[in-house]
């Protein structure tokens, strides 16, 4: 009777242990989300050496003690889960790309209107920030190139400046040739890669 | 200026070379874009409100109360948005917007967390990477929802 009742005991002592470790080591999820221009993704879960790719739409893993597991996920499961989180998703930066004439500082008539074009995504976003990112074609050197898209990158920085854009809420940057908009080999005079693209989130 | 490099490790070393020349932009390394109820930034032991806006910065803990959700943009535009109760890490960056070479890791402690990822895991896949408590993402350009201790 008393070694029944021990043994009651230590069942019902065990089990609570197991609730309580199961509590400490409780999972999450993981769910990989279709993307917009259906491009071919993935994210890897790993739990020690244990690991799971994911890499359809929807496919999903159940972090436990016991290591990833897939599985597939619903629409619904992760709006029920996510709706919130996924509310508050920053809107995605909108890019345009600004042309200039060749051999100097003004923009080809087309990219103007451009301009008036950013000016209005800049106003209707509520704290704007914007990046200004000078581009080259591969005439030149890396150096020389990443000097020159930074001279372009400014250029327009500035002149967005004149038409109010507060001056601590753009950057200009510069990749050089390292981001063609037409690839070429090195060497080659490309008017399409003479731009200055401009990023506004 | 054509790099921002910050991190945990390296932060040290570049304040000492860089000298006086950084500004102070060139440590965020994110905005607060939405904020929803309570929302809170830790930074180096203090808590303060996160406003619409607020710049972060490396070892910044975002939390967010049982009303709350934030969203923010990093500066490689990669999208971070946690809902209710969640604490989200940013525990290492580093980006040349040159190259776009860079890491970006970050940790949910607890929560549920949306990403959309940037430039730094689309020039390098798996140099952007979400802990959980129990597990490690590695991000190859993509978007994704993640949950931790539910």
């Amino acid at each position: 009777m008393t070694d029944l009742l021990a043994r009651l005991r230590l069942v019902a002592a065990l089990a609570v242990l197991g609730a309580v470790l199961g509590a400490c080591a409780s999972g999450g999820t993981v769910v990989l989300l279709p993307e917009k221009d259906g491009r071919q993704t993935a994210v890897s879960v790993r739990q020690g050496d244990k690991e799971v790719v994911l890499d359809q739409p929807y496919a999903a893993a159940r972090t436990n003690a016991q290591g990833p597991r897939a599985y597939v996920a619903s629409p619904q499961d992760v709006n029920a889960q996510f709706g919130p989180a996924l509310a508050a998703q920053p809107a995605r930066s909108a890019r345009f790309t600004l042309y200039f004439v060749e051999g100097k500082d003004e923009f080809t008539e087309q990219s103007q209107q451009v301009v008036y074009k950013i000016l209005t995504e800049i106003a209707q976003r509520p704290v704007p920030d914007v990046l200004v990112i000078g581009h080259t074609d591969t005439v030149g050197s890396d150096q020389a190139n990443d000097a020159l898209g930074q001279q372009r990158a400014d250029i327009v920085r500035a002149a967005l400046i004149r038409l109010g854009v507060p001056a601590d809420d753009i950057r200009a940057l510069s990749r050089g040739k390292r981001n063609l908009a037409v690839p070429t080999a090195n060497g080659v005079a490309e008017p399409l890669n003479r731009r200055v693209e401009i990023i506004v989130r | 200026m054509s790099t921002a490099l910050v991190s945990c490790r390296n932060a040290l070393v570049l304040a000492v070379l860089a000298g006086g020349v950084v500004a102070a932009h060139a440590a965020d390394i994110g905005q607060v874009k939405i904020a929803k109820g309570q929302v809170t930034i830790e930074r180096q032991g203090k808590a303060m409100p996160a406003a619409v806006g607020a710049r972060l910065q490396v070892a910044d803990v975002v939390r967010t109360g049982a009303d709350g959700s934030v969203g923010i943009t990093m500066d490689d535009d990669s999208l971070l948005s946690a809902g209710p109760n969640s604490a989200l890490s940013l525990d290492n960056y580093a980006f040349d917007t040159t190259t776009n070479q860079g890491r970006l890791d970050t940790s949910l402690n607890k929560g549920t967390l949306s990403v959309i990822s940037g430039r730094i895991a689309k020039q390098t896949p798996d140099a952007m990477t979400v802990r959980t408590p129990n597990a490690i993402l590695g991000v190859r350009g993509t978007e994704f929802v993640v949950s931790a201790n539910d």
